[in-house]
């Protein structure tokens, strides 16, 4: 393929990732974040936020098998969990955080780990849809052209 | 880039605009997320300023020297502004900025809360415990030029 046809490729990808909606407008913001002095900003970004994220989940993970659940605890996961995902634009694992929050108020174990399960799937998707733009990106770059802006 | 004020914010006066900064503004950021922290520093550093960060309001507090164990206040370092979390684990950036208003030393110093939540209350709680303004994250390279314009000078 070429320099132009991996560029097409890249553009149309980045597209559906918004109008399926992976992401949103903050990670436009992010990518205008990104200068010649920080070329590698979102990866970098997006990379602590993977590291992040799989930290929480597994923190999840745990604090939902205890015997005895402390809510505080996993909203607090939660709530850090949110934050991130609201940061870099992922907007899909953002929403479940939300419900996950309303179930930790409630106190709903059955719903705690319904939302568990939805967002690990959610944040599982997001990571390949994001390491397949990144693979994208490197293509072109590999290619000798510049990502589209 | 340049690091002015530019035709971006329409809220400065001429005045503000012709003011140069002999060093580059000092800004404190306090957050306990650290995607949130990358991302402010970004910001900052983007609208030319010169950023610390802290991960709680404990360490920001020796930052600024009035840790629990500084009574020599000639430790403090000089910060323009500080921008801080309101929902953070152990101190909030409620507690926080009351901790610096209290402080005869930093009192002058801006405080900006940054929250997720947008909520009435905890907007007006902020505002009147001294807080110069309260702004909903995710934060924008917009949000950064207003902060600029109109607080440090």
């Amino acid at each position: 393929m070429d320099v132009l046809q991996l560029q097409k490729q890249f553009v149309d990808y980045r597209a559906s990732l918004y109008h399926e909606g992976f992401l949103d407008e903050q990670f436009t913001q992010l990518q205008e974040l990104q200068d010649e002095n920080n070329p590698d900003f979102v990866v970098e970004v997006v990379s602590l936020f993977f590291e992040d994220s799989e930290r929480l989940l597994n923190e999840l993970t745990k604090a939902l098998e205890q015997q005895s659940i402390d809510f505080k605890r996993v909203d607090a996961h939660v709530h850090q969990l949110k934050g991130s995902s609201s940061s870099i634009g992922a907007q899909r694992v953002q929403k479940v955080c939300i419900a996950f929050r309303n179930y930790c108020e409630e106190q709903n174990i059955e719903g705690c780990l319904k939302c568990l399960q939805q967002v690990k799937h959610e944040y599982s998707l997001v990571k390949t849809k994001f390491e397949t733009m990144f693979q994208l990106e490197q293509q072109i770059l590999t290619a000798g052209g510049s990502i589209p802006v | 880039m340049d690091g002015g004020c530019g035709g971006g914010c329409g809220g400065c006066s001429k005045d503000d605009i012709a003011v140069e900064f002999g060093d580059e503004p000092h800004v404190l950021a306090v957050d306990d997320n650290l995607i949130d922290r990358k991302l402010v520093e970004k910001l900052l550093k983007n609208s030319s300023c010169k950023v610390t960060t802290a991960e709680n309001g404990l360490r920001a507090l020796e930052y600024l020297g009035l840790g629990s164990d500084q009574r020599n206040t000639l430790e403090i370092s000089k910060v323009n502004l500080i921008i801080t979390d309101y929902c953070m684990p152990g101190m909030t950036g409620y507690e926080l900025l009351k901790k610096i208003k209290e402080s005869s030393v930093l009192k002058e110093v801006p405080v900006v809360i940054l929250s997720s939540e947008n909520s009435p209350t905890r907007i007006s709680q902020c505002l009147e415990e001294g807080a110069q303004m309260f702004m909903l994250k995710p934060l924008k390279q917009s949000d950064v030029k207003q902060l600029k314009c109109h607080l440090m000078r």
